[in-house]
Order: structure tokens, then sequence, then C-alpha cells
């Protein structure tokens, strides 16, 4: 049976991948955002994923206002890093696993989702950047099933709706016969809002409360609104419920590996957290 | 479609900012291609009549205010490609719509770690 063996959250910030393309991750300004990532790195090399599951949002690449999913899952065999618009470096592209992507559409519907189904999904820095500063030299050693969250068109769905698909997706991966290791990757945040006379927010408090919910359970957060996350995180601050819904999806015993939090990359607060997953029934066989 | 809730200093972008700014939304969305880009710069007039530009999107467009784009409808996201292809960061942005000096503005995103 397939395994979840943790849940990898990253700020994607654009800047990350021009840092990367410029080689400027030594930099005093960058130093601080990089230097989380070796110990991520060591773990990944221990651990093996075979595959990889984002919840991420799409920045205006692959969905447009004419359809705008809510939730779509990516069914394809590969996936294509395009031209976002404004000058980041494309990556190779990367391998699909439909057999998982579809055992997590068959789960996910089963628990009264309604999800876009995608055999063709050009990806964006939300999964370029992540996958770059796991695996710098860009040669994939994993495959990636994209589960897209609306963060653009309200209404968004709340903490509460990303906790439930979390949950369903976590089932889903859970249920599939294939003896893989399955990483979980919430990407986006922390706070940040890019637009209007409060560009520049961050909440450094709230992102707090959310950082420990994510080692304790997640639950708490579904009492926010998708509008309150706005007040609370910023505008794009919700990309925080692509994390909710990554940590939902596993039940088990989990372990906080590594966080780091910093104040600002870009206009937005940075972190990366890495937790470790033991499912419940193994848990219970190992005591 | 009525916006219920107010939050200081925010747009929320529900169905009727979606409506109205759709032409201006669906202009940037094209900037994904960078032969699009090229044919904006080249005619950025005729550019905007093939995507059907509302007088107050050309107006917002022309005085270069990111605050009248949005108020035009413009989405951060799709906004952003704009924003890229003409030379502007985050930060400049940023600095333009609170309407401080870019230092300043790089200033109080790091005071906010002193929170």
């Amino acid at each position: 049976m397939a395994r979840i063996i943790g849940t990898l959250s990253t700020s994607h910030i654009p800047a990350i991948g021009n840092a990367i393309a410029r080689g400027q991750q030594n930099e005093p300004y960058w130093k601080p955002f990089f230097d989380s990532w070796p110990p991520v790195r060591e773990w990944l090399a221990r651990e093996k994923p075979d595959v990889v599951v984002f919840f991420y949002n799409d920045h205006g690449l692959n969905f447009f206002l004419d359809k705008m999913p809510t939730f779509a899952v990516g069914a394809a065999a590969e996936y294509v890093s395009e031209d976002e618009g404004w000058g980041i470096p494309t990556i190779p592209s990367v391998k699909g696993e439909p057999k998982l992507s579809w055992q997590i559409i068959n789960g996910i519907v089963e628990d009264g989702f309604d999800p876009v189904m995608c055999q063709e999904m050009a990806v964006d820095h939300a999964i370029t950047n992540p996958l770059l500063l796991m695996f710098p030299d860009a040669k994939w050693p994993v495959s990636i099933v994209p589960v897209a969250i609306n963060s653009i068109q309200h209404p968004l769905p709340g903490p509460k709706r990303c906790f439930d698909l979390g949950r369903a997706v976590g089932k889903a991966i859970e249920a599939w016969p294939e003896d893989k290791k399955v990483l979980l990757i919430g990407s986006g945040g922390l706070s940040h809002q890019l637009d209007g006379s409060r560009a520049g927010f961050i909440n450094k408090a709230f992102d707090t409360e959310c950082l420990e919910a994510m080692v304790t359970g997640v639950e708490p957060l579904t009492k926010y609104s998708a509008l309150d996350v706005v007040e609370k995180a910023g505008a794009q601050g919700v990309e925080l419920m692509c994390w909710i819904a990554a940590r939902a999806a596993m039940q088990g015993e989990v372990k906080e590996l590594h966080r780091t939090y910093h104040i600002p990359i870009s206009n937005t607060a940075s972190a990366v957290q890495l937790l470790s997953h033991t499912r419940a029934a193994e848990t219970a066989k190992a005591a | 479609m009525a916006q219920t809730r107010t939050i200081e200093g925010t747009t929320i972008f529900e169905g009727g900012q979606a409506m109205k700014g759709y032409q201006l939304n669906k202009m940037c969305f094209s900037f994904n291609d960078p032969e699009n880009r090229k044919a904006f710069l080249a005619d950025q007039a005729a550019y905007m009549d093939k995507y059907k530009l509302t007088a107050e999107q050309r107006a917002a467009l022309a005085s270069g205010s990111v605050l009248k784009m949005i108020e035009a409808g413009g989405n951060a996201y799709y906004l952003a490609k704009l924003a890229g292809m003409l030379g502007l960061g985050v930060q400049d942005i940023g600095a333009q719509q609170t309407g401080m000096s870019v230092e300043a503005f790089k200033q109080k995103l790091l005071d906010q770690a002193r929170q």
C-alpha cells in the first residue's frame, strides 16, 4: 500500500526562481531562506519519495477566468513548465503519476468533491520553485500529481473545505495499492499582499499560529472563513489553504523535523516546514 | 455579487470585479505568450482594441496607477504579467500603491519582522 511519508510546505515566491537562476543563494538577502534547504534535501535523499502530491494555486498560467475551477486535479503523463510572462526561467518537464491521479479523483468524488480533471496542465512557479529547491540539479527523481486550489476568483474555498479536501486526498492515497512513498507539498504563503493600499501587509502572529497548527493539527484553523484568511494573512496569503489541505491529509503521527520563518522575501513572510508522518495503523503496530 | 464585507486597503476579487475586469485580465493573460507581449509593446492601442478594453481600463493603463487598474477590475495575478513586462517589480508596485518610496516600502517589509 502507498504511504504518506510527510508534508513539506514552502513559500514559492517568484523571486526565488530568479535568485536560483542568478546563483544568489549565498547573498545576505537570500541566505536565511536557502539555508533551510540542505537539511530538507538530506531527508529527501534518505526517505526517497516516489511521488509528490502538490497542493498549490495556479497564478494565471493554466487557468483563466473563462473557466475557473475551485479544485482541479492533474491526470497528465507529463507536466510542462511554461512562460509566465514576467521572466522566470522554465524548468524541464516533470513526469506525472496518472494512476495515482485517478485514484485521487475517484476517491474525492466518492467523498463529495467535484474536481476538474486535467489531462494537460501547464505548471507555474508554485510547482517549479519547490521542485528546484528540493532537487537543484533539475533531474527529477519523483513523479507528481498537482491538486490546484483556486486562490484568484472569490468566493474561494475556505479552510474547512480545504481541510476536508485534504482529508479525502489523504484517504485516497493511503488506499492506493501500489507500494509507493508519497510526499505532500503545501505550496505558497505565508502572509503577504501584493495589491491595494494594504500592499506589503505581513502578519507574523497569525503565521506563527498557523505554523504551530501545522504541527499539532490544523482543525482549529477551520474556524476561519476564506475572508478571515484574507484579513489575517493578506490577499495572497490565502495560499495558506494549500498548507491546510496538505496537513489535513495526514492523520497518523506527525513530527516537525524542520522550520524556517523569515521576513521578508520579496513582499512575503517566507516559510519552510518539514513534517514527517507515520500512519495510524503503523504507529499502533509499533506500540 | 454584492460584497458584504470590507477589508481595509483590499479589493475582494468577487463576481462583480471579475465581470468588470474581464477584458483587462484576458489581455494580461495573453501575455504568457512572448509573441503577444511583442505585439502589445509594438502597438498598445491596437492591442487594447483587440481585447476590447473599456474606457476606464484604458485610462487606468494610461495613468500607470495600479490602484486604478484594480478599480477597473484588474486582478493581481494577471496584472503581474503586465507589470513584469513593463519592468516593475513587486516592491515598485507596493511602493506606488502605498504612496511610499521604494526604499521606505522595503523598510516597512523589514520592520514587520520585529512585530
